[in-house]
């Protein structure tokens, strides 16, 4: 439960800084991983918080589409390489949907798009035994609102660490 | 019973009694009257300004009845008497095939043995419903109801229930079902319940939990606390039982919940997700849908001996599964070829057709009870509708169209849909959002909100006499 606040909460700081997408992971960030002293309330590296906030825990999806774009697959690209980091570390791979189809078709297409996102880790590496994947179809919105805004916030398969 | 009359027949309520513990007796017309009209029988001639009509009809012009307050000697079951009476007339009244004239209007306290027909016909009643009250001692109440032809003047029905007083108003329901029976040739839907998920707390962390209720709202029961998301429940055909999905332990899977001993089981152990559930039509087997990989295939599980038979592997999402009545075809959803369109095929899974060719994605098919429909959800243009289809494909009728609505239900006589409809939130904080579980006739008229005490979303419809 706190796990899923965490997400919604990343996913409203997120949107401020830019439209859909997890910015790029900063130098100063990366470089400061390793100490963890020098900062006094960072993300513990290999946690939730560190995958949220520096690596990006969620791709988006086209409405009724299960195909990754290009910024989708560099999240994962570096979702990949944090998980290589941290091999102590499995995630759960959620696929939502937004909630302009039906329940049980939903269902399927949120599985259908985790799956995708499962499936591009584990062709950059991260081993398929370190990934289970859910759907909760259009029943886990993070994003309130029945426009196009929200409606792509809705679209996407979310990584959080089990 | 001294009060039986063998010459009237027998009907289907005598199939009722073991379920509720009461008994149902006949009561003969009063000696005055020459005879006691015979049964409806559909198609047939009727006497000419006669109540008994058909349901098309009915439409047009629903018909008038009187349903003076049932009488009682007893003044502690005067309440009672009231109540039953209210119910009779909301399940009337609802059906839109109804008119139950109000009680103000009524000339004269008709308390003879025989009606006075001129009063009732004077206010324009072609049907008069009478009924009484007595206390049969030990807690068990007797209801006696009289359904007559006004302008003919004849006694179309009597019925004596004796049982336990707590199911006054299941009698309620199943006396407007035998109106319903008597009046319109078909067998009526309000001695019924609907299953659904009950919708509560913030939209971001909504609580989902099943829900019970008779098909008008009253005696909500909430079946799960809430602690896990649980969608999509189902009737069995004939148990106290449903099937649905539940994320207990984070993992969704289908399960069975026998409402009489609150046993939940799940339905087998798979590697992939379990959904979309429905029992056969027999109740010995549940179709679903697994994941597979990223496709979702169709699959049934027998409940006695759990074996799995696949009837799908396209690789697509093959889901909704739906069995024709007689259980010889089944109507699903799939996105085989490119987005979501209903489809048919065998039991077997042979001989599978696209029938949905409208513009627009099609899902959520559900077979009638009479097997000559098939109700869909249709997504396009924008908004949601909710529509019928024969079999084949052919005479698509939209009954419904709203922003988002989905999930249609029937009815057991296959004239009314249940489904849910939801208001869009107008802003971020969710502000207007509500979904409302919504009754139609499948003529696209009558659609009224069924209340419930949350919101509620994917209502199913029980089968008569469950």
């Amino acid at each position: 439960m706190n796990i899923k606040i965490l997400g919604a909460l990343a996913a409203v700081a997120l949107l401020a800084a830019c439209s859909h997408e997890a910015p790029p992971v900063s130098n100063s960030v990366s470089s400061g991983m390793g100490t963890q002293t020098t900062t006094p309330s960072g993300p513990v590296p290999g946690s939730e918080e560190d995958l949220v906030a520096n690596v990006g825990d969620r791709v988006f999806y086209a409405f009724d589409k299960s195909a990754l774009t290009d910024e989708g697959k560099a999240t994962l690209d570096r979702q990949a390489a944090w998980l290589a980091k941290y091999p102590q570390v499995s995630i759960q791979v959620a696929g939502n949907c937004d909630d302009r189809g039906t329940e049980e078709y939903n269902l399927a297409l949120g599985n259908r798009r985790a799956v995708a996102a499962k499936d591009y880790l584990v062709a950059k590496g991260v081993a398929a035994a370190r990934m289970t994947t859910i759907s909760y179809g259009k029943d886990k919105p993070t994003a309130v609102g029945d426009n196009e805004q929200a409606w792509a916030q809705n679209r996407n398969a979310i990584s959080s660490v089990k | 019973m001294t009060d039986h009359d063998s010459s009237l027949p027998n009907h289907s309520l005598l199939g009722r009694r073991g379920l509720i513990g009461a008994t149902a007796s006949l009561l003969a017309a009063p000696a005055a009257l020459a005879q006691s009209a015979p049964p409806a029988a559909p198609g047939a001639a009727t006497p000419p300004q006669s109540a008994v009509i058909d349901v098309n009809r009915a439409r047009t012009a629903p018909i008038p009845v009187a349903l003076p307050n049932f009488a009682t000697d007893n003044a502690v079951l005067a309440d009672m008497a009231a109540q039953i009476t209210s119910v009779i007339t909301n399940d009337l009244a609802r059906s839109g095939l109804f008119r139950v004239i109000a009680q103000q209007a009524y000339i004269g306290n008709d308390t003879g043995a025989i009606p006075n027909f001129g009063n009732w016909s004077a206010i324009g009643a072609q049907a008069l419903v009478t009924g009484k009250l007595m206390d049969a001692g030990n807690g068990q109440l007797r209801v006696e109801f009289r359904l007559w032809d006004v302008l003919p003047q004849t006694q179309i029905q009597g019925t004596a229930y004796t049982t336990n007083g707590a199911n006054w108003r299941r009698i309620s329901h199943i006396i407007a079902d035998v109106i319903y029976e008597r009046l319109l040739g078909e067998k009526g839907y309000f001695d019924t319940r609907i299953v659904y998920v009950a919708d509560s707390g913030p939209l971001l962390r909504r609580v989902k939990r099943l829900a019970i209720m008779d098909q008008d709202g009253a005696n909500n029961r909430f079946l799960t606390d809430g602690s896990w998301m649980v969608l999509t429940p189902r009737f069995h055909p004939t148990r106290d039982e449903i099937t649905f999905m539940s994320y207990s332990g984070n993992r969704p899977r289908v399960y069975t919940f026998n409402l009489g001993t609150g046993r939940q089981a799940v339905l087998g152990d798979f590697v992939g997700m379990t959904f979309a559930p429905r029992f056969h039509p027999n109740g010995d087997s549940i179709i679903m849908s697994v994941t597979d990989g990223g496709g979702s295939d169709i699959i049934t599980v027998d409940l006695a001996s759990r074996r799995r038979t696949q009837l799908t592997n396209s690789g697509a999402i093959d889901t909704s599964p739906c069995y024709s009545p007689d259980g010889s075809q089944i109507c699903f959803e799939s996105d085989r070829g490119g987005d979501q369109q209903i489809y048919t095929m065998d039991a077997s899974g042979g001989n599978v057709k696209r029938i949905s060719f409208g513009e627009g994605r099609y899902g959520t098919p559900v077979w009638s009870p009479r097997g000559d429909l098939i109700a869909f959800t249709k997504i396009g243009g924008g908004g949601f509708s909710i529509g019928v289809m024969q079999p084949d494909g052919s005479n698509e009728r939209i009954l419904s169209e709203a922003f988002d609505i989905e999930g249609p239900t029937w009815a057991p006589n296959g004239r009314v849909l249940a489904f849910w409809r939801q208001t869009p939130a107008a802003d971020r904080h969710g502000s207007g959002y509500s979904e409302r579980i919504v009754s139609i006739d499948i003529t696209g008229f009558n659609e009224r909100v069924i209340d419930t005490p949350t919101d509620a979303s994917d209502p199913d419809w029980s089968p008569l006499n469950t």
